[in-house]
């Protein structure tokens, strides 16, 4: 699949002058970045450069001190129910899956829908299994996390954030605590889910991923936003000297 | 490189039995007592004084005791005398409790412990057993208390025994667990005022022991009560229990929670849950699991430590077996009204830390 032009939908992330501090350390600084509705981002760079931060940001998992992220048309403040709400409508994978080890597999799907949009339990299920096919692991149903390879955790937690019908899907490093063979396994459900159309923000050094299915790719250092571009001119013409060096260090 | 053809088939290797040696009883005995010269000596003098002990044990429980006679014939048997149990044992068991009503105890008694029997397979927790207990626990009232249903009323200073000491235990921990639980997420808040608070309440009944805590409650809290308002004495002696068990409880909840790796906040709460919803569903589940060892030491002491209402002029079943030995017919055959007491102690205690191995594979 050859990446289209960003589509024009209309922006559905908004950070505007954006700053976050760990303490006295200053960790984002001045952050801009609109992201259109369907469009899929890549953020790559040295480690420390505050890329897992910002999306983090983006679903409060951080809270930024300056500035302004507006999601889906609400802008994230300490509005416990907006935050809530945008929650609920952004997915998000983690590094190490973080599925929950006491419930099954399907129970980590409905719980979401359950509890959160309230959906009757067999519904949910039956959303759950749609999705549990769709990752191809429908078999594993009644299982748990822990029976599972890191691969089919990671396709879980994928799924688990599709039951919530999100619009923003975000992947912090969804691939790097996996085993080499199972890295194509979570690539390809990533892959099929950008086909239909969903907007991603992958935090990720998969180059090959970003290639091909990435409108935009981002290159982070030292909390800002380096450089900017589609993913031939970012990877065939790198404009920045930081990002030429880290590609040569990744890229071999 | 070539590979030894045995190897890509390892069916064809015949098997061999291990040594006699290791195996078996012969084996067992070999590994278990005598592997080594320290072990052999331990089990050779371990050996030489069971063989010191055990009999004559045995031979006071069991052969030369009496179990039915008058604390006279005691005296001048060599054994153990169970009649001061058998004499006595309706006293032990249910203290003042008006001698011809004490079926109502002892149905009481049967009733709450059908109910934790029940209880004790989880696929029976259901909404049906939430209506026993709630039936079951207005009857056992009921049958204490009397006053209803053309049963004679019995004070409550009247109890005694088995019963209060259940009573005590079984309504103290089942109160304690979810306040110590509330505790301990207080004193994990981010509201500084909560935090503050758990943390004074859990370090302030931490710092003081149970027996002034029961001082307070029977002699200085009637104090600041108004003339003529008085709160019953087991009511009292049990809210200072529950206060005190929940302190510990609350900590042993704390450090299970602290070992939730923050992942498992970060999923639940990208999900959109909210924070009862993540403690309940998520956080609590994983960690009183962790906890359940610690927590049911708790219970255990806890359990135990209700004989400390005697202090309070309660008659627990310490209390009314003490009170059977101040009896001149009965004094000095103390050895074996507590070991009886013992064994009652132990059979409780005992199944309690069982059905907690039992809950801890099952979960």
């Amino acid at each position: 699949m050859n990446p289209i032009d960003p589509p024009e939908a209309g922006a559905i992330i908004e950070i505007i002058d954006m700053h976050k501090w760990y303490g006295d350390f200053h960790v984002l600084r001045g952050i801009d970045l609109t992201i259109q509705k369907g469009e899929r981002i890549v953020i790559c760079g040295p480690s420390g450069s505050g890329k897992s931060t910002l999306i983090r940001c983006i679903n409060r998992l951080e809270e930024h001190q300056r500035g302004k992220i507006i999601v889906d048309g609400t802008e994230l403040t300490n509005n416990i129910k907006n935050i809530e709400k945008i929650r609920a409508e952004v997915g998000m994978v983690f590094q190490h899956f973080n599925l929950f080890p006491h419930l099954t597999i399907l129970e980590n799907l409905t719980i979401g829908p359950v509890w959160v949009r309230k959906i009757p339990r067999v519904e949910a299920e039956k959303t759950a299994m749609y999705y549990l096919e769709k990752v191809h692991i429908a078999e594993q149903a009644k299982k748990y996390p822990g029976q599972l390879s890191g691969g089919q955790q990671q396709r879980v937690a994928i799924a688990r954030s599709l039951c919530m019908k999100p619009n923003i899907m975000l992947f912090d490093e969804p691939t790097s605590a996996l085993d080499p063979e199972m890295v194509k396994e979570v690539l390809d459900v990533m892959i099929s889910l950008a086909q239909e159309g969903m907007t991603m923000i992958v935090v990720s050094h998969e180059m090959g991923f970003a290639k091909s299915v990435a409108h935009r790719v981002l290159f982070m250092d030292f909390g800002q936003i380096v450089e900017s571009n589609t993913p031939e001119a970012f990877f065939e013409n790198p404009q920045h000297e930081r990002t030429q060096l880290f590609l040569s260090q990744i890229l071999h | 490189m070539t590979q030894p053809s045995n190897l890509s088939s390892p069916a064809q290797i015949d098997d061999i039995r291990p040594p006699l040696t290791s195996i078996g009883v012969i084996g067992w005995i070999k590994s278990n007592l005598f592997n080594g010269l320290f072990n052999s000596v331990l089990t050779l003098v371990t050996f030489f004084f069971l063989c010191k002990i055990v009999p004559p044990l045995i031979r006071w429980i069991f052969i030369d005791s009496l179990w039915s006679s008058t604390s006279t014939e005691c005296r001048s048997a060599s054994g153990a005398c169970w009649s001061i149990i058998s004499a006595n044992y309706r006293f032990i068991l249910f203290g003042f409790f008006p001698y011809e009503l004490q079926w109502r105890p002892l149905s009481a008694m049967i009733l709450l412990i059908g109910l934790l029997l029940i209880s004790r397979h989880r696929r029976m927790w259901s909404k049906t057993l939430f209506y026993a207990w709630t039936a079951g626990l207005f009857f056992m009232a009921v049958l204490m208390k009397g006053g209803i249903f053309g049963l004679a009323p019995v004070e409550s200073t009247q109890w005694g025994g088995l019963p209060l000491t259940f009573l005590l235990a079984v309504f103290g921990l089942a109160a304690a667990y979810p306040l110590g639980v509330l505790l301990a997420l207080g004193r994990r808040s981010r509201m500084p005022a909560i935090k503050l608070l758990s943390i004074i309440y859990i370090e302030m009944i931490r710092g003081v022991p149970l027996v002034s805590l029961l001082f307070m409650s029977a002699v200085i809290f009637p104090l600041f009560l108004p003339e003529g308002l008085t709160i019953n004495k087991i009511l009292r002696a049990q809210a200072a229990i529950i206060m005190f068990t929940a302190a510990y409880i609350a900590e042993v909840v704390r450090g299970g929670l602290q070992g939730i790796a923050k992942g498992q906040y970060e999923a639940a709460e990208s999900l959109g849950l909210n924070y009862v919803q993540t403690m309940r569903l998520i956080i609590l589940p994983q960690a009183l699991k962790i906890v359940i060892p610690p927590s049911v030491s708790i219970l255990i002491s806890a359990f135990k430590d209700t004989s400390l209402v005697v202090i309070i002029g309660l008659y627990d079943i310490l209390k009314t077996t003490q009170t059977t030995l101040a009896n001149p017919s009965w004094m000095g055959f103390s050895r074996e009204a507590f070991f009886f007491l013992s064994c009652i102690y132990f059979v409780c205690c005992y199944t309690m830390s069982n059905y907690s191995r039992k809950l801890e594979k099952e979960l």
